[in-house]
């Protein structure tokens, strides 16, 4: 930030005290910030106005419901079990989805680090579910996944399965799941790659030469070294599959294992209408995601997090 | 494998390509144990491949790597116990410096004591004990450099690979490390391979040089014997014989050979076979003499003054024969730009090669100013050739 500030001249007013603008500008204040503007309008018009309606909104509950009690909304999420067990089912879901991104994302990202023959060609292919957005991907994995679909006519042909017991993987928690891999993964594996592509190849050749193999490069030099970026990668990617909707909408059996969060928020204000009860899912939601990132952030401040030689 | 001297290693036809590119030609080269080698030449000569190559970071494609009667070439990297010195020194960062010295002998099950014990030895060998627990970004440049030799010396290794360790440096820390890397040497003992672009690095610390041209060995010998007789004009231009001039012979014998061009006549001593017809003729610019010569010299010539640099005791001048070629010239005689002056040279100190067609100028930093040079150089050359070939050679790792 301060190297793109334009140093005032050193003006002096009579009595020897430096001119205001050029003290303001010591602190870091001159014409500059105006360039934050309309990054900032932005910001409050889009985000924090909304989200300070909605908090408000939570602890208004609707007249229907005949009470002064600000906590209304928030007592009744968690007094009602159905409730109250969308976040341990949206966790169910989004932890291990998250997980297996992450995890996943590493051996295939680590294969790929440096200049490998069609690199640009697999990426592409991994980048392309991102672009087709979640709706098209549930479209296609009920034409591919569905009892008539593709992968269980092919069982059948093989006799792995029979037409009275086809793989059940849609409406239920597979399905979800399966949607929520096939769209996050993209994302944890173009994060890891550039994390790995950001750690310097001659600290594996270094351990190489003092005598570490593969594995135990890997265990000391490569995640040790990662480990920041994979936590970063999980908090992302966990972010996206707690506020799963669609697929578990198109993808979930909606009632049962997967009536997610998402899917109470939206009951309770598309169905009853209720928008101060909605708002307050809403607030329970962002308030689990908020302590998952922390505890993952907290575990993260305690690595090394500094330079990694790398081309970052 | 490690603690175990050896009598002498041998690369035998050692060859590697890139794709339809030989970086290293069958480079055939004994070392004997306790020996510095150095492998001299310009980035992309070949010179890091083949420290790869022995290092175990790239494969061969052709030829051996025999330690004794061992064979080397095939073992993975971990399991040749070399130690090797990164240019950019390639510390682990997230390891305190007493890990990263360390990290060696936990490698090989070294017990914790015996550990702690030689990491203070070794700390103590490079004058940084008391940074043991910093991490490597809390150092300077040169101190991380020296860790990196503790890291590399410290597991005792039958051979030290180093690889341009000082070109990060400033100049006075290149000079200081210098030293240091000499003094390691003479007390430890351990055979040494390093590879520079810098001449002055490569005659100071090594026992033997090796001069490396597209992946062709050039010539090998005592840092004497490639100053005092180079055995070609490449060789001669990294060894201080800065003004490499196309000539063409017009006579000679009894071992010398007299050539004419650039509007001037010199004779020198004939290097190799200089029939008639074009030459290189290889001139010191310190051998120059600002004045009129003795009786009995022949080699003289009237250059314009174009460029002085003032160095204390001499001045670096670069001045034009009479038909435009430029002339380095270092000289204790003041000189001044737009003089013109009689200098000449002994005939001994003036060497003529063939021209086989493969001499292209001098080879060393071609764009440097008339001071860049060898002997008497105050500063070393501080100009980093870093070329793409040389970055491409570090990138290839393996998986």
């Amino acid at each position: 930030m301060t190297s793109v500030m334009t140093p005032a001249p050193a003006r002096s007013t009579a009595s020897g005290r430096p001119a205001l603008s050029h003290r303001l500008a010591e602190r870091g204040i001159d014409r500059t910030l105006l360039l934050l503007l309309p990054g900032l309008v932005f910001l409050v018009a889009l985000f924090v106005y909304p989200f300070v309606y909605g908090l408000s909104l939570s602890f208004q509950p609707a007249a229907s419901h005949k009470t002064t009690d600000a906590l209304y909304n928030y007592k009744q999420f968690f007094h009602d079990p159905y409730q109250r067990d969308t976040i341990w089912i949206t966790l169910k879901i989004g932890l291990p989805a998250a997980i297996i991104n992450v995890l996943a994302s590493i051996p295939i990202a680590y294969r790929l680090r440096g200049r490998v023959r069609g690199k640009r060609l697999l990426t592409t292919a991994l980048v392309i579910p991102i672009t087709l957005g979640t709706v098209l991907t549930a479209t296609g994995m009920i034409e591919y996944f569905s009892g008539t679909g593709w992968l269980n006519r092919v069982l059948m042909s093989l006799h792995l399965t029979d037409v009275d017991h086809p793989i059940p993987l849609l409406h239920n928690y597979w399905g979800v799941m399966l949607s929520l891999i096939i769209s996050g993964f993209p994302f944890a594996f173009l994060l890891t790659l550039s994390y790995l592509s950001g750690i310097d190849p001659s600290l594996e050749s270094a351990a190489a030469v003092l005598g570490a193999g593969w594995f135990k490069r890997f265990r000391d030099i490569t995640f040790p070294l990662l480990a920041p970026g994979l936590a970063m990668t999980f908090c992302l990617n966990f972010v996206l599959a707690f506020s799963v909707f669609p697929s578990a909408v198109l993808l979930g059996d909606g009632e049962g294992k997967t009536h997610v969060i998402s899917i109470a928020a939206y009951d309770a204000a598309y169905q009853e209408y209720d928008y101060s009860k909605a708002s307050a899912i809403a607030m329970i939601m962002a308030a689990v995601m908020l302590i998952v990132i922390s505890v993952v952030l907290f575990g993260r401040a305690q690595l090394y997090r500094g330079s990694s030689g790398g081309k970052g | 494998m490690s603690n175990q001297r050896f009598d002498h290693l041998r690369l035998e036809k050692v060859t590697r390509r890139f794709g339809d590119k030989v970086v290293l030609d069958e480079l055939d080269l004994h070392i004997a144990g306790g020996e510095f080698v150095a492998l001299l030449g310009p980035s992309g000569c070949g010179k890091s491949t083949a420290l790869n190559c022995l290092a175990g970071l790239l494969p061969l494609s052709g030829g051996g790597i025999w330690l004794d009667n061992k064979r080397v070439d095939t073992l993975p990297p971990e399991r040749r116990g070399f130690g090797m010195v990164f240019q950019n020194y390639a510390l682990f960062p997230h390891m305190s410096v007493r890990r990263n010295v360390g990290f060696g002998l936990r490698m090989r099950g070294v017990s914790r004591s015996e550990t702690r014990r030689r990491v203070d030895a070794a700390l103590r060998l490079v004058q940084l004990p008391q940074y043991a627990d910093r991490l490597p970004g809390q150092l300077s440049g040169g101190q991380q450099q020296r860790v990196a030799i503790a890291r590399a010396v410290v597991i005792e290794p039958p051979l030290v690979l180093m690889d341009e360790p000082l070109s990060n440096l400033d100049a006075a820390l290149r000079l200081d490390m210098r030293t240091e890397i000499r003094r390691l040497h003479q007390s430890l003992g351990l055979t040494t391979v390093y590879v520079t672009h810098d001449q002055e690095e490569a005659l100071s610390l090594a026992d033997r040089l090796v001069v490396l041209r597209e992946g062709v060995v050039q010539q090998v010998g005592t840092p004497e014997e490639l100053y005092r007789s180079p055995a070609n004009a490449y060789v001669a231009g990294f060894m201080g014989y800065r003004n490499l001039l196309p000539m063409t012979v017009t006579g000679g014998g009894g071992g010398l050979a007299t050539a004419t061009g650039h509007g001037m006549e010199l004779t020198g001593v004939a290097r190799g076979e200089v029939g008639g017809g074009p030459v290189i003729v290889a001139v010191r610019p310190e051998d120059f003499v600002v004045g009129e010569p003795p009786a009995g010299e022949t080699n003289r010539v009237d250059v314009d003054i174009e460029v002085v640099e003032y160095h204390g005791r001499e001045l670096a001048v670069q001045a034009r024969l009479p038909q435009g070629q430029a002339l380095l010239l270092r000289t204790p005689t003041r000189v001044a730009r737009g003089d013109t002056v009689a200098v000449w040279v002994p005939r001994d100190h003036v060497l003529v090669f063939s021209d086989s067609g493969t001499t292209d100028g001098p080879p060393a930093e071609e764009a440097a100013g008339p001071s860049a040079g060898v002997a008497g150089t105050a500063a070393p050359n501080v100009s980093q050739a870093r070329s793409a070939e040389a970055d491409r050679e570090h990138e290839v790792t393996p998986s």
